[in-house]
């Protein structure tokens, strides 16, 4: 007890930390600026991304072509744009379906606890087994490629997760006062579950899609890249690298890396601003 | 000379970045075998005065002031002086004995822990603390030795944790509210215990409370702490007799007598302010019914009266006047 | 006070189910070492938190439980609000008995008129992203078909009657203080206008101060509105002041009932004579409980 290690008295305050949080206001920005491509791809593609021009492969950076070509000749820059469209979509969507369900169903079991919740976390400890890979290509295998059945087999193995990190929250704001206080009020279950419990976990939620979100782009960009996801020539990250990947013997890795290195600082973003978010708030989402 | 002199001791600690006052102006000392209460309400700092005593305060913390032990600066202490002040000289208990208990060790290595490290053989070190044990009113005190934490009761656990404090043959005693996690059964309990162990190695102690009555029970000075102000330091026996401090006045009024209800408890009202909050007079001005314009201006100093000390400009004026204050209770 | 007791409770039990390791952990020695939360074992993997407790509460009476830490107290007071479902015995509010098949949330909003809780913790006992008049409001909307003009002048009514600044209505629980806390949920309470107010240890994490300007404001609340009071607290100097009759309980049992004056003043059972003893007040010496 006396030997507790304690801190010489007067070491210097660490410095005043506030204010404009850069590294939020740069992830932010980067990921608004992604947003923004892929919305206005066709007004910022200098070229269109299908346009093949055999005369003009594996070209260097020009003033024709900001970026260069690919092996088909085709504008990169107006590819890796147009590519933020279903390269952001596909984890949009794997997040959006996986927080929902994991979100509904983690609330119920922390409300109900029981037989459902039981039932709600086996189910979710089977789940856990598969790794989400394994799942698209599975689902890719019984449904054929493109976009949707990986999206599918990735929501299914990424809600076991968001939903027990959302049950512990929530089963925690249960057992607080204040959730006994809304029941003896005569708050229906529903308006305790909606209003009050899933409020106060709306915080945890917001970090955990947005560090999921870096996992399932990446997760993505791997189906495509094995080729069972969306096909070539569609433009996306994932399917680049894969084609980039001939040209790079060739000594022309500009496509594979141009659209790795855009999966990375998109990745890098999300997590980075995950990051941020869960550390900003362990001092105040505390009741 | 004193084991313990603390003179206009403040702290400040490091909020969000800016430096933020968490204890005024603190003197007091503690003679050897004196027993000090100090005592106050949440924001007052008590605890943060008796942890700066062994210098146990959070990172960034600056330090005003003087501390001495036994005529030694604390502050001027290096890590290896401060270790052997730690180890040897003074003791801490605390509110919360689980919290300072490591979960997966025994009883027996905690206790014995302490001895070992300074080089006593274990058989003697394990018969201390048998003997010890059994001092702190602690049954089948061998066996308790190879319990764990977990398996003893919160009063049993903080008579341990009194034991592991007096293993080691302190002279000073810093307790920090030692009692209040424990149901009064056990409180009235514990602090027969620590009382009597207490006088009978002629222990100095710190005795950080809320409860003003149960300081002025087993201690022989009362030093009211209020906003990271000392404001009143008298005799235990003075308290209810001669009051001199409005606050310290409206804390005895405020409590509820189990035996003689008043009609309506003499409330003070507003909120206890935190050292940080205080403005330019006195720091219970805002709340004080006597408060007059200068109480608003002027910070009073901390003085001499009868046998004790006060800071209040109106201690003499008020004298005989505060025992019937039922101050207008308000919202805060 | 001739009426019907608003609340009537009789020889209610709650037994809970425990793994029988932890039952075997206990040892013969009895309770001293079995910690906070358990009481009694009757037998191998049950523990009987309540045993045979009955009482009743007149309409603007104030009724104190009052034991130590594993008396069975709050499970009382859970189970008399809803929040757990007695083993056995009845409940009755307002002559009409609570059973526990089948509560439809149109049951519990009418139970929810008729008995109310405060908890002890101010800190966790408030939706944290709610702001006061939004708790507030919440109640009023689901209990009263009151327009949005009638339901603010509630709130500030409700505000003005705990003492609050109407200011502070549209503060976060987060801007204020234990006290200030304290009250929102006493006029969160009272919001449905409830015959009984429960007080689980309701004024015992707060500063000595507030303390008793809470007690005070109970006191002017039930002068007031005629509320009933059931006040589960371990301190018998708070509930002397605030209780006309008390209920002392000891792992899980009543072992003493009566008007508090004469329970306090001349208490029969010597373990209610050990619980006064041990209070701190004026000339008080700590002594041995001897238990």
């Amino acid at each position: 007890m006396a030997t507790l290690e304690a801190p010489l008295v007067a070491t210097p305050a660490p410095r005043p930390r506030r204010r404009p949080d850069w590294v939020v206001l740069s992830t932010g920005t980067v990921i608004a600026l992604l947003v923004l491509m892929a919305v206005f791809a066709p007004l910022l593609a200098p070229d269109n991304p299908d346009y093949a021009n055999i005369l003009a492969t594996n070209q260097g950076p020009s003033a024709a072509h900001l970026l260069g070509t690919d092996s088909f000749g085709r504008d990169l820059l107006s590819r890796l744009i147009y590519g933020v469209r279903l390269s952001l979509l596909g984890p949009a969507l794997i997040i959006l379906i996986a927080t929902l369900v994991g979100t509904v169903l983690a609330i119920l079991s922390a409300w109900y606890g029981g037989w459902f919740d039981r039932v709600v976390s086996r189910v979710a400890d089977i789940l856990f087994a598969f790794p989400g890979l394994i799942f698209a290509m599975l689902a890719v295998a019984m449904f054929g490629p493109g976009l949707v059945a990986p999206v599918v087999a990735l929501s299914i193995s990424y809600t076991p997760y968001l939903m027990r990190v959302i049950r512990a929250e929530a089963l925690r704001q249960r057992n607080l006062p204040y959730v006994a206080a809304c029941y003896v009020g005569g708050l229906s279950v529903r308006t305790i579950c909606t209003r009050h419990i899933l409020r106060n976990v709306m915080p945890l939620l917001v970090v955990q899609a947005a560090l999921s979100f870096g996992y399932a782009l990446v997760d993505l960009a791997a189906v495509s890249y094995l080729g069972l996801g969306v096909q070539p020539p569609t433009p996306e990250w994932g399917v680049m690298v894969s084609t980039g990947q001939s040209a790079i013997l060739a000594g022309h890795p500009q496509e594979s890396l141009l659209a790795g290195l855009m999966i990375v600082i998109t990745v890098v973003a999300f997590n980075l601003l995950g990051d941020r978010l869960a550390s900003r708030q362990k001092g105040t989402v505390r009741a | 000379m004193n084991v313990l002199e603390i003179n206009h001791l403040a702290v400040e600690l490091p909020v969000e970045g800016a430096l933020r006052r968490v204890l005024h102006d603190v003197t007091l000392s503690i003679g050897p075998g004196e027993a000090v209460g100090l005592v106050g309400e949440s924001g007052a700092g008590k605890s943060m005065a008796s942890r700066a005593v062994i210098r146990l305060l959070p990172a960034g913390a600056v330090v005003h002031g003087d501390i001495r032990y036994s005529g030694d600066s604390v502050l001027a202490m290096d890590r290896a002086a401060l270790r052997h002040f730690r180890t040897h000289d003074v003791a801490m208990v605390f509110q919360d004995p689980r919290a300072h208990i490591n979960p997966v060790r025994t009883i027996g290595d905690f206790l014995l822990e302490a001895l070992l490290e300074r080089g006593e053989r274990r058989d003697d070190a394990r018969a201390a603390v048998i003997a010890l044990l059994a001092a702190v009113g602690v049954s089948e005190p061998e066996r308790r030795l190879r319990q764990f934490p977990h398996e003893l009761s919160g009063g049993l656990l903080q008579r341990v944790m009194i034991a592991a404090a007096l293993a080691v043959s302190p002279t000073l005693l810093l307790a920090d509210e030692p009692t209040t996690a424990l149901d009064v059964t056990t409180q009235s309990d514990v602090m027969v215990i620590l009382d009597a162990r207490r006088r009978e190695r002629g222990l100095a102690m710190l005795f950080v409370t809320h409860d003003l009555e149960l300081a002025a029970a087993v201690c022989d000075r009362i030093a009211v702490l209020y906003a990271g102000f000392l404001v009143e330091d008298a005799p235990a026996g003075d308290l209810h007799r001669n009051l001199r401090h409005p606050y310290t006045a409206g804390l005895l009024a405020s409590r509820p007598d189990p035996v003689a209800p008043r009609p309506r408890l003499a409330a003070i009202p507003g909120r206890p302010l935190s050292a940080f909050e205080v403005g330019a007079g006195c720091a219970f001005a805002p709340r004080c019914a006597f408060a007059v314009e200068r109480c608003h201006l002027e910070r009073p100093e901390l003085r001499a009266l009868d046998a004790g000390r006060v800071a209040c400009h109106r201690a003499e004026e008020l004298a005989g006047q505060l025992a019937l204050s039922p101050t207008p209770g308000g919202g805060e | 006070m001739t009426d019907e007791p608003v609340l009537e409770v009789r020889e209610l039990r709650k037994e809970y189910r425990v793994r029988t390791s932890r039952a075997e952990a206990v040892p013969a020695a009895g309770s001293a070492l079995l910690g906070h939360a358990v009481t009694r074992r009757e037998r191998a993997g049950v523990l009987v938190a309540v045993d045979d407790v009955s009482f009743s509460v007149s309409p603007g009476q104030s009724l104190a439980v009052v034991g130590e830490s594993g008396s069975g107290k709050t499970t009382v007071a859970r189970m008399v609000v809803g929040l757990e479902r007695p083993t056995s015995g009845t409940i009755m509010v307002s002559g009409r008995e609570r059973s526990w098949r089948h509560v439809s949330s149109r049951e519990r909003r009418r139970r929810a008129r008729e008995v109310q809780i405060v908890f002890q913790d101010p800190y966790s006992s408030l939706d944290p992203r709610m702001s006061v008049r939004a708790s507030l409001d919440e109640s009023l909307r689901l209990h009263f078909d009151w327009t949005r003009e009638r339901r603010d002048e509630r709130v500030a009514e409700l505000l003005d009657q705990v003492g609050l600044d109407r200011r502070q209505a549209n503060s976060l629980p987060k801007a204020l203080s234990g006290g200030q806390r304290q009250r929102v949920a006493i006029a969160r309470a009272l919001a449905s206008e409830p015959r009984v107010l429960i007080c689980d240890e309701a004024v015992a994490s707060l500063d000595v101060s507030i303390q008793a300007q809470i007690l005070n404001l109970l006191s002017d609340i039930r002068d007031a509105t005629g509320v009933s009071y059931l006040f589960i607290s371990h301190d018998l100097a708070v509930v002397r002041q605030v209780s006309d009759a008390v209920l002392v309980m000891r792992r899980g049992r009543v072992i003493e009932a009566g008007p508090t004056a004469s329970v306090l003043s001349e208490p029969s059972d010597a373990y209610t004579k050990q619980l006064l003893a041990a209070i701190p007040r004026p000339g008080w010496k700590p002594t041995l409980s001897g238990s």
